[in-house]
């Protein structure tokens, strides 16, 4: 690849308004036709913004909710028009903002690949081209000619994102949409965007799975309140946004208060707090593989409880069970619970792949009953010397 | 790994020479029309997919299918053929009453249609809408296109039915035709675009878009004469009545296709008016275009 960069968008300061109407039929318009000014808002979903996007380069957009990622994200795909400020690009440009967005229930699936490509801007010549590899990389040849309404989600999903990323274009904007369908599938479509990048195309991807910044970009914009408040570094993009999310944000306050509320009101006993033993870098709790995982649980029982149980659960960003245990399972005997009491689990010998981890504890009543779950009470980053990726790290050697 | 390079190398290379372009263009008044005509040129193929999306998913389960499209204007030509005709005797005045209704009908239901479904069009597609760029008017013309489709098969039944009862010959007047046909077309499309961009922002243009279409097919001469009108109307009203768009198509098709066999009821410049009215049509049509395109860069969240 040459040095020389070439640009492939160009946001000049961009503000986009929504005006929120309260009201939209003409009886509501007409009684509120004096007091016009109260029934609307303004809201700033992008305010002046600047961007330049290299060709080549992959760029994640982070934020939280309503921090106008997805807006930014319109703005350069043409669908919303920014209230003043210009966006120029070249080349050919696919936006998948929705799977399957287009696809007709009743129509069959090789009908909706057609149409799905014509939409995406593919020629009916060259959806010919594509279409065999089109069906293979979806993997349902036997379902093809069936209407789509009869397929499952996964399929439907999985169609759409074959048609998806055989569209040839030089930039890729895509919401949220990597990772879907199973496990086999997820890695075919993260293997894809990897040869999107090798073969110089751009990609622009908002998403909230923050591995996926790090994983696959080049650099990452973080946006709160419509405003850029970091470009660079995808490693330190995601610092920044979890900096955020604890202090700054509206969303993660209210978040904050909900939690809150829901165990401040508990009536038996609750699990107040988890820890995981690790280095703590201000941001991040960073934990050797090759070390036993601590897991320190606070619990809280207003009555004495005899017979009672705690259970545990490691899970990875996409929600599944990397590893979980349970007081009833392990061979000890659980004291009489009176109050506060820390637990801890240790898990030896776990092999965690590189990346991050959630935790999440619920303690159990008489008969097993689920008195109370905190979910992803604690969050840990793994950061592991092996050359494997997934969840479960491995020394691997490749002889010949 | 070489290979990838390669293509990477090329590809910038492309687009180093690649010219800047508007993400959803919006140039000057007029020359964003011409941007905008190409820009839908270019989606054509499209466009004819969209059409038979909607015609395809239309009568998809069903084991008539398309004969269903052609259920309504029968029974509409049933009901107002013995109703209107026998009973009230409307078909006293006017020979061959089945196909002077039907030539009328057929017009204006193409009129009809386009601008009904043009004005749900965009709301009807609001999932593409919001997640896809395309240039919207995509959405109004593909309905366009299915409302043709419906218009070519009750047209072949016209046709026969003018043949078999020798009203159909071949002539100059065909043109009348043509021009109605056309007419209606400029008119609807207009319509259809700029009543389905308002139609986003307030729902209630729908609902009254089906109110007017019922009152535009009475007022326009479908099931009796327009030389009935003038004994009841002022002179100057007459000449607004005539200078409608859809009563000068409908009085266009009745004369290519039903007059042959009784010449001499149409108005005297009934082709002068059609070309004027065509030529007002395409400057309707031209600030419609405008108005949709200035609009559209709300549609995503107005939806």
């Amino acid at each position: 690849m040459s040095d020389t960069t070439v640009p492939i968008v160009q946001v000049a300061d961009v503000s986009k308004r929504f005006v929120l109407h309260k009201d939209k039929s003409v009886k509501e318009r007409l009684v509120s036709l004096g007091r016009g000014k109260v029934h609307r808002e303004d809201f700033w979903a992008l305010r002046n913004i600047d961007l330049e996007i290299d060709a080549g380069s992959t760029i994640g957009l982070i934020g939280p909710n309503g921090s106008g990622k997805s807006t930014l994200l319109k703005a350069i795909g043409g669908i919303i028009q920014p209230t003043s400020g210009s966006v120029v690009r070249r080349g050919r440009m696919a936006a998948l903002l929705e799977l399957g967005a287009g696809f007709h229930s009743d129509l069959t699936g090789r009908e909706n690949v057609y149409l799905n490509a014509s939409i995406l801007g593919l020629s009916r010549r060259q959806t010919d081209l594509y279409f065999d590899d089109i069906v293979e990389f979806s993997g349902i040849e036997e379902f093809i000619d069936t209407q789509v309404k009869f397929y499952s989600s996964g399929m439907y999903v999985r169609l759409a994102f074959a048609v998806a990323v055989h569209v040839d274009p030089d930039l890729l904007l895509v919401d949220e949409v990597l990772a879907v369908g199973d496990e086999a599938f997820q890695k075919k479509c993260l293997d894809k965007i990897a040869s999107f990048q090798a073969e110089g195309r751009t990609i622009v991807l908002v998403t909230h799975t923050l591995n996926q910044i790090t994983d696959l970009c080049s650099r990452a914009l973080v946006l709160a309140r419509g405003s850029v408040v970091f470009d660079g570094d995808p490693t330190d993009a995601v610092s920044v946004l979890r900096s955020g999310f604890k202090t700054a944000t509206d969303a993660a306050e209210e978040r904050i208060v909900a939690d809150h509320v829901e165990v401040s009101s508990f009536e038996i006993a609750r699990v107040e707090s988890i820890s995981v033993s690790g280095r703590d870098t201000g941001d991040q709790i960073l934990v050797e593989a090759d070390r036993p995982l601590e897991i320190d649980i606070t619990v809280d029982a207003k009555t004495r409880l005899t017979d009672w149980g705690i259970g545990v659960h490691v899970d990875n960003p996409f929600g599944q069970v990397v590893v979980g245990t349970h007081s009833s399972v392990l061979p000890v005997t659980v004291p009489v619970l009176e109050g506060r009491r820390t637990v801890r689990f240790t898990l030896s010998d776990a092999h965690l792949g590189s990346g991050e981890y959630r935790v999440t504890s619920a303690v159990f009543g008489t008969g097993g009953q689920e008195l109370h779950r905190l979910t992803d009470g604690a969050t840990f980053t793994v950061k592991s010397p092996v050359k494997t990726y997934g969840p479960v790290g491995a020394a691997a050697k490749l002889t010949f | 790994m070489a290979d990838a390079k390669n293509v990477a190398a090329e590809r910038l290379a492309r687009l180093e020479k690649t010219d800047w372009q508007d993400a959803g263009a919006t140039g000057t008044f007029v020359s964003g029309f011409a941007s905008s005509v190409r820009d839908i040129w270019g989606h054509r193929e499209l466009l004819g997919m969209l059409t038979k999306r909607e015609l395809k998913a239309r009568y998809k389960d069903s084991t008539l299918g398309f004969l269903w499209s052609l259920a309504r204007p029968l029974t509409q030509l049933f009901i107002y053929y013995v109703v209107l005709g026998q009973f009230l005797g409307a078909a006293r005045n006017i020979p061959n009453f089945a196909i002077y209704i039907f030539a009328g009908l057929t017009v204006y239901t193409v009129f009809s249609e386009i601008v009904g479904a043009g004005t749900a069009s965009i709301v009807a597609n609001a999932g593409l809408v919001k997640k896809v760029y395309l240039p919207r008017e995509v959405f109004t013309l593909s309905s366009v296109g299915s409302s043709l489709f419906n218009f070519g098969i009750q047209f072949v039944i016209l046709l026969i039915a003018a043949a078999v009862t020798g009203s159909l010959r071949l002539g100059p007047h065909l043109l009348y035709g043509v021009a109605g046909l056309s007419l209606v077309l400029v008119y609807a499309v207009a319509l259809g675009l700029l009543l389905g961009a308002l139609n986003v922002f307030l729902r209630d243009v729908q609902y009254l878009v089906e109110v007017i279409l019922m009152l535009v097919m009475w007022g326009s001469p479908i099931v009796y004469s327009w030389t009935q009108v003038q004994n009841h109307l002022p002179a100057w009203l007459v000449q607004v009545y005539l200078d409608n768009p859809v009563t000068l198509a409908v009085i266009g098709f009745q004369e290519a296709f039903w007059s042959a066999g009784t010449p001499g009821t149409a108005p005297d410049d009934l082709f002068t008016r059609m070309v004027i009215a065509g030529l007002v049509g395409l400057v309707l049509l031209f600030v419609s275009q405008r108005i949709f395109s200035k609009l559209q860069g709300n549609f995503a969240q107005e939806l």
